[in-house]
This record gives structure tokens, sequence and C-alpha cells, in this order.
């Protein structure tokens, strides 16, 4: 098998931006390895349109918006092998995959970028009780099977969980011919964008009750009925507020999990918040060579974002092929802490001689907050204070950092963001 | 006309029609649901018992020992996992210790090899997971744990290779008995003949029985509630640990499974209705409350899945096989709650040597006494992978991520002996769709297979049989190839 200098492990958004920054930044020697039998992703099946508006200014489906990288990789040269699924990752970084023509091999690589996206929470992992019938699934699947199959699942639906994948599923159903009667979400709040509220539910007239969730399936073979409770502070159904809803399907948008099972093998350092490595300024995780970017890092609010990220990937990978894979200095680090509100951030580590000019720091914030502000401490130090009218966890924050203000700050240890009331 | 009809495909019913393979006669199993281990077979704890839990001198523990000791060639001679983890009866209470002791000489009683009581620091050492309140504890070395579906499966495929025939989606309806002393079994497809009956029916052996005898059998369906937890913690116990029994069973266990995770549960609620299956909120609690008081903080965030199973219960808990007395040639298998998968072999034996007896049957030549399993790849060397691949590149396919399940052995679970139908066929052959994402990932993939393969239109690819169709229409605008 041939080697390579650079192995993307992942075809969809983060993988193609990855591939098509470090090829410009002068690498040739690059192989994106996906399992599907195409390249994009997850975007393959979001056939609505949204896409785009950050990167391109423009409203772009899914597949248009992938298709905008796919060009660039095949204009570029770059390599790629699909229906090819990474089996192992060493921490030497040497990536064994397999595909049927191929067979299982072994290339050693210079770096690794991991660009394997993330997994929908299944029901099992929600605990709701009831039958175990057909006609259960998460949003996703429900979506492969609509957008890309051409299949219906159901006709009468019920929606358990607000995330973005349900919200538009919610509509591409009702588009369909299909009732969705409910979506419940568990929290407060919603896990989507407010845009998509607004586009998929409110304009349907689909019901959204938050602080609810789905207390009974019924039917043994098929889903016959849905029973949704109102839950109290504590999460908990709150007995008497039962509704009972026939239908006879079920979709899940309960939360994404990053896809680190290759990660953690590897030996990977994952943040408990995020389910995604821990990363540097260079978004390299804690063996050097190894970078994420996309929502096997953290899950992302746009795709924009997720694009954005992986070029800087990209080029740090080259960057660090280039330095001859010299490791970042362990002396000047910095540490980014996110606390009061701030869940986490990306990265959560800079080496100040690693920094580009400016850099991008994500983070969500773990409740709704209105009209609060987003702080940030150098040591002890407020260096920024900006009010946004709301932020919500279903959207994803940021603040940049310019390398000239952290080096004016003497001896700088620590970085705090937060979340202040005033 | 047949030899011999079994009633129900789970794993006694199998068991027995394997034994009945051996011989010369022609036997048909009749199966309600779509595939078989479809049961009370598919949803327990997956534990093959030592047997020093069921009472002294029963057929319970007869047969729990024996089917104990036949397990290591079975699982040979059939290509079943099955691994002997040993079980360990944790007591946490002081004034409960005697408990323990009186399990243990039951246990000798019952012939019961190995058994050992445990100090709490003996206990500890061999699971330091187990709760800081242990005050001792009974280890079981030949307790074991194995895959229920394969058991099932396997000796389902073995008697199908020697010739019994299986009829699936066939539910009984009546049962009589001609002038000639032939039984005429009705069922929602035919009417099936044949001299003798056995009924394995499960949660249902009471109503097949009822429609023979005028000595009314009463099943009582008790419930458990289980909750399956990722392979990442599949080490956290290494030994079956099991609190003390009480009058409701052997109580909830944290067990490793054959293959890797860890499995937790089972309560017991009685609730009287066959196909109530369904796991209830106060269940589910039960389940991690009270393995909790045996296990210390058990990684509840890490369950994948929780499941009910139903047990076969009768009021005198004890197995009855034996031939129905007010109607001869028909013979009952029921009662077969725990350790029914355990005693399921012994139970096969038990049932085939009673009508080798009373039919005077004799052994036919070239029966065959093995079977090979689906070929896993699972632990294969690169060298091997690309033997196989070249020999077959579907074994190049992944199809479920989480299990890592190729195509190849979606194919040869499709393509064997009473193969997979549906996707939990496929799931329970193949593991596809067995893992961490429960069949997000695989199932559009497996409904691709399933589709070209046996030729199926996607609108009639279901998940167990029966309404459980996966899609039910194209989308508009698309003409459907059916």
């Amino acid at each position: 098998m041939k080697t390579y200098d650079i192995v993307i492990v992942g075809g969809g958004p983060a993988g193609l931006a990855a591939a098509v920054a470090a090829k410009e930044a002068g690498n040739d020697s690059i192989l994106i390895l996906e399992r599907d039998h195409e390249l994009g992703g997850i975007l393959n099946q979001c056939i609505h349109n949204g896409f785009g508006l950050h990167t391109f200014k423009e409203e772009l489906t899914g597949p248009e918006y992938a298709y905008r990288f796919i060009k660039q990789v095949l204009d570029l040269g770059i390599e790629y092998k699909l229906n090819t699924m990474v089996m192992d990752i060493a921490a030497d970084k040497t990536v064994t995959a397999m595909n049927r023509e191929d067979g299982m091999f072994q290339i050693p690589a210079k770096a690794v970028i991991l660009a394997m996206g993330c997994r929908e929470r299944p029901r099992g992992a929600l605990n709701i009780p009831g039958y175990r019938p057909a006609g259960i699934f998460s949003a996703g699947t429900a979506q492969r099977l609509v957008n890309i199959e051409g299949y219906m699942p159901g006709r009468e639906v019920v929606i358990l969980g607000s995330g973005d994948i349900g919200l538009i599923m919610a509509r591409r159903m009702t588009l369909e011919g299909a009732k969705v009667k409910v979506v419940a979400e568990l929290m407060p709040y919603s896990g989507g964008l407010k845009r998509n509220i607004v586009q998929c539910l409110d304009d349907y007239k689909i019901p959204l009750k938050l602080s609810h969730t789905v207390v009974d399936i019924e039917g043994k073979e098929h889903v016959t009925a849905v029973t949704i409770a109102e839950v109290g502070p504590d999460r908990k159904p709150i007995p008497g507020t039962e509704e009972r809803y026939t239908c006879d399907t079920l979709l899940l948008s309960c939360g994404l999990i990053p896809e680190n099972e290759l990660s953690r093998s590897a030996g990977v350092k994952m943040s408990p918040v995020t389910s995604g490595p821990i990363v540097n300024e260079s978004l390299e995780t804690n063996i050097p060579g190894v970078f994420a970017c996309g929502n096997v890092l953290h899950v992302h609010d746009l795709v924009d974002y997720v694009s954005e990220e992986a070029k800087r990937a990209g080029q740090n990978a080259v960057k660090y092929i280039n330095s001859g894979c010299k490791e970042g200095s362990n002396e000047e680090v910095i540490e980014i802490v996110a606390t009061e509100g701030a869940r986490y951030t990306v990265p959560s580590t800079i080496d100040l001689g690693r920094m580009d000019d400016l850099l991008t720091v994500r983070f969500r914030v773990g409740d709704v907050y209105k009209n609060s502000f987003v702080s940030v401490y150098f040591d002890d130090e407020r260096v920024f204070h900006n009010q946004k009218r709301i932020m919500a966890p279903g959207e994803m924050e940021q603040i940049i950092l310019r390398k000239s203000q952290l080096e004016e700050h003497d001896g700088l240890k620590k970085i705090t963001v937060k979340i202040e009331k005033e | 006309m047949l030899d011999v009809i079994v009633i129900g495909a789970g794993v006694s019913g199998c068991a027995v029609a394997r034994e009945l393979s051996r011989y010369d006669i022609n036997v048909c199993v009749l199966e309600k649901c779509s595939d078989v281990c479809e049961g009370t077979s598919k949803a327990n704890s997956a534990i093959v018992h030592a047997g020093f839990d069921a009472a002294e001198g029963s057929l319970m523990a007869k047969l729990n020992v024996e089917g104990n000791e036949m397990m290591d060639q079975l699982s040979k001679d059939l290509d079943i996992p099955f691994k002997r983890n040993g079980s360990m009866v944790v007591c946490v209470h002081k004034e409960e210790l005697d408990g323990l002791k009186v399990l243990y000489e039951r246990g000798v009683k019952n012939g019961v090899k190995g058994l050992k009581l445990l100090s709490k620091e003996e206990a500890l050492e061999l699971e330091p997971n187990l709760s800081d309140n242990v005050e001792g504890a009974l280890l079981a070395p030949t307790g074991g744990i194995i895959c229920p579906f394969e058991l099932n499966i396997a000796m389902a495929e073995n008697a199908n290779v020697n010739g019994v025939e299986f009829r699936l989606n066939t539910e009984v309806e009546d049962i009589k008995k001609d002038a000639d002393g032939i039984w005429h079994v009705r069922a929602n497809n035919g009417e099936y003949k044949a001299r003798y009956i056995v009924n394995a029916a499960g949660v249902y052996a009471d109503k097949i029985h009822n429609m023979v005898s005028a000595d009314k059998m009463h099943i009582i369906e008790r419930r458990g509630d289980y909750c399956l937890l990722d392979k990442e913690v599949g080490s956290y116990v290494s030994h079956t640990i099991f609190p003390q029994p009480t009058k409701y069973g052997k109580g909830v266990l944290v067990t490793p499974t054959v293959h890797g995770n860890l499995l937790v549960g089972p309560t017991a609620i009685d609730i009287e209705k066959k196909e109530g299956n369904n796991t209830t909120q106060e269940g589910l609690d039960a389940v991690i409350s009270k393995a909790s008081e045996n296990v210390k903080n058990l990684p509840m965030r890490n369950v994948i899945t929780s499941f009910a199973g139903l047990r076969a219960h009768l009021e005198r808990h004890e197995f009855v096989i034996e031939e129905v007395k007010d109607a001869p040639c028909f013979i009952d298998v029921a009662g077969i709650e725990s350790p029914g998968l355990s005693a399921s072999p012994a139970i096969g034996k038990m049932v085939g040597d009673m009508l080798k007896e009373k039919m005077g049957l004799k052994e036919k030549a070239g029966w065959i006494s093995t079977r090979k399993g689906v070929k896993s790849t699972e632990g294969l060397s690169i060298e091997e992978m690309n033997a196989l691949i070249k020999e077959n590149p579907a074994y190049g396919n992944i199809i479920c991520r989480c299990e890592m399940v190729t195509e190849g052995e979606i194919l040869d679970a499709i393509h064997r002996p009473l193969g997979a139908r549906t996707l939990d066929g496929v799931k329970r052959r193949t593991r596809a769709g067995m893992g961490r994402c429960q069949a997000g990932f695989c199932s559009p993939r497996t409904m691709e297979i399933l589709h070209r393969e046996l030729d199926l239109p996607y609108e009639k690819i279901t998940k167990s049989g029966g309404k459980s169709n996966i899609v039910i229409e194209r989308t508009k605008g698309e003409e459907s190839e059916a």
C-alpha cells in the first residue's frame, strides 16, 4: 500500500475542507478515507437549504454545499477511497482500514486528521420505557430513508427532542404528506437553532412542548401510540400531565455524540463535556500530529463553522509535517477555562509560539441567557466584555483572540471565558 | 402425516427438535413468530446457571446441573460462544450470611461442583467493584455466560439440517384428536396431523395445554426488565454477580455478556399478559437501584438499550416435562423459566429419551452432530482478513460500524438454513445493530441487503415479522418497485 503524509478519516464536510486546505498549504500526499459510497457525509441527506450563508454568502442545500468542496477535492487531484472503513488508528499514526477491493491495509501516516463526525443518541440510551416495536427512528436515520432511499417511515409522527435534525424532519415529513402531531423537548429550551424552530415548526403550526418527554410507547409490532408528559425541574415526569398521541412513527432527536471510538483506542484524551478530543490552538490532540475538526471534535450548529475549523486543522497538519513533525512546547502553554455558564471551549490550550495572529475560540452556553455578557479574563483581569441579547445552548458562540494581545499580557497562564449578568 | 409436532421454536422447542432429529421420523416445529428465538428465549439473563439455586431434588435442579455440564461439548459442536466466567452470590447484610451457607449446601446436594464460600476480602479481591457493604459471597466457578440467540438458533439450524421442518408464522389455534388417535392441529395457515405433540410454547404453554386437557394449567407471565450497557464498560465485573435469591427468583444480577457488554437485570413483576414485554419506568428504576446494592457506581450512563422478557412461571415453580395424563401422546414442556436456558440441552435430551422409548425410535444413519456458526471476523489478523476478502469481497465491507459486522457475515446469516428474513433476524445472527448506535447507522444498509438478496420490496422488510415493517411506502413522486 502507498504511504501518505496525511490521512483524513472521514469524507464529510470536515474531512473535505481539511483536505483542500492541506493541499493548498502545499502538501501533495493526502488520502481521504470515507466509509460511504460517496463523499459529502451527512450533507448528502440534508436536502433542505440554508447552508453556506457565511462561507459562500448564499443559501445552498446540503448536497450543493458538499459539492463545492468535493469539486475542489477533485480539481486538486486529492486522493480518496470510498466504501472504506477505518478499523483502527494506532498511537504511532498507523491507520488500518478495509474495503472490498484493497482488503485490509495499513498506512503509516505522518499526520492524521480526525473528521468522523457524530452519531445520534439512540432510544436505548434515553431509557424511554414501553414496547420496542418498529416505527422508532433516530431523526437522521429517518432522514436517510426519506431523502436518500425514498421511502416514508410512517404517516403520523411524534418527535422527541428538538435538535436541528428533528426540527428539519418535522418539516420534511410534513412536506411529504405526513402529520407531525407534536415535538416534545425534555429541556425548558430547544436544542436547535431558532431559525429552524420558526421555519420548520411555527410555519407549519406544529406544537413544540418544552419540558416534556415520552413516558410510554405502545404497539407490540409497530408503534400505535406515544404518551408524553410534562417534566418538573428534576426532569422527572409529573403524574397527571400525560397526553396520548396515536401515531405510527416516533422520531428521536435527542442529542449527537461525537464518534470517537477510533480516537479513544488511539489514546486521544477526551473532554467529558464535548465527548470530543481535547485540543490545543492547532486543533491538535494530546498525540502530536493527530488533529481533529468538525463534529467529531464538538457538535457544531452550522456547517460553515465546520469548514472553517477543518481548514485550520488541514493547514496545521501541513505546518506540523513541514516542521519535521516537531511537537509543540509544553512551556508557554496558556490554559483556557470555561466556567459560569460557558460549558467548554475549543481549543482548550494555547501554545503562544504556534498561535496564528488571530484565533477563534468556540464555545456553548449551558442555559438560555438574556441580555448577558460574554466575558474573557486574562488571569484575573477582564479584557473582554460584550453584551448579547440572547444566548442559547443550541447555538455556538465565539470569541476571537489576538496573538499580540496575549503577548502583551506578561506571564499569562490562564484565560477564562464566562457568562456574566453585568 | 407427521410423527411429532413441536409447538414453539424457542430454546426448549429447538432443543427437543434437535434431539428428535437423531431419529428416523418426520418432525415439524410450528412457530407463531417470523423467526426462531422470538419469545422468552430472546430476552433473559444469558446465563448458564451453576445449579445451586433450584430446590433440592427438583427436576429444575437436575436438568440445570445436567444442562450446565452438557454446555461445553454442545457449544463446541454447534459453534456457540460460551464462557465459564463463574457466578458469585453476594451478601451485603451480615444477618443474611447464613443464607449463603444454605445455598452452598443446597448446591452441593444438587451436584454443583467447585462451590466456595468467600470472605469479604476474597470477594473484593476477585471483584473490586462490589459494594463496600459486601459481607461475603458464594463462588460458583461452573456458572457461565452464553449467547441465548446463538444457542437457540444453532439448535434450530442443526435440527433443520437433519431434516426437521420449521413452519414459521404458524400460530396454533386448536388441537383435536381423532378416533384413530391422530392429533389434528389447526393453525392460521392450515392443518397439521401428527402422532405426538410436544408443547414447548413458552408463555403460551398453558393455552396449548388447555386445548387438550381438562386439568387446566395457568402460566403467570413474570416480567423482567433489563438494561444493556456499552462494551466500553463490559469488564466492570468479570463474574456474574447475583444478590441472594428471594421467592421471586434470583434477583437483579450484574454480568458481563459473552459478547463483551454489561447486562443488568432483571426485575420480577407478575403481569399476566402474554405479550406484555414492555419496560416501565418503575421497572427500569428498580433495575438500577437493586443492582447498585451489590455493585458500586454502576456506569448507568453507558446504557445502550433496555428491554424486558417474560418468564413462563408456574405457581409450583417447577419444570413440567411429562405426558399429559388425560391426553396421551401429548408432552408438556411447560413452566420453563430460569434456569430454562441453562437446562435446555438436558430438556431436549429428556424429551428425546421419553419419545425414543414410547415410540420405539431408531437412530438414523448420517446424523450431523455439528454446525458452524456465521463466520465472525472479530479478532482475525490482517492476513486472515485478506484471505477471506480475496475469497469473498463482501467480507471487506463493514455494514455495522459499532459491532464491525461485514456484509459477508450478513449474507451468511441470510443464506444459511433457517436464514434471517428480518432486521432482528440479521441482528441475532450477526450482531449487526446490536451496538451502541442501536442500528441507526446500519438499518438502511441491512435493508438494502435484505431487499437485494431476498427480492423483498422495501415496504415488506420488517423488524421482526408481522406488522413491524420499517417503511410504509415510496415518498411522493417515486414509483414503487413492488
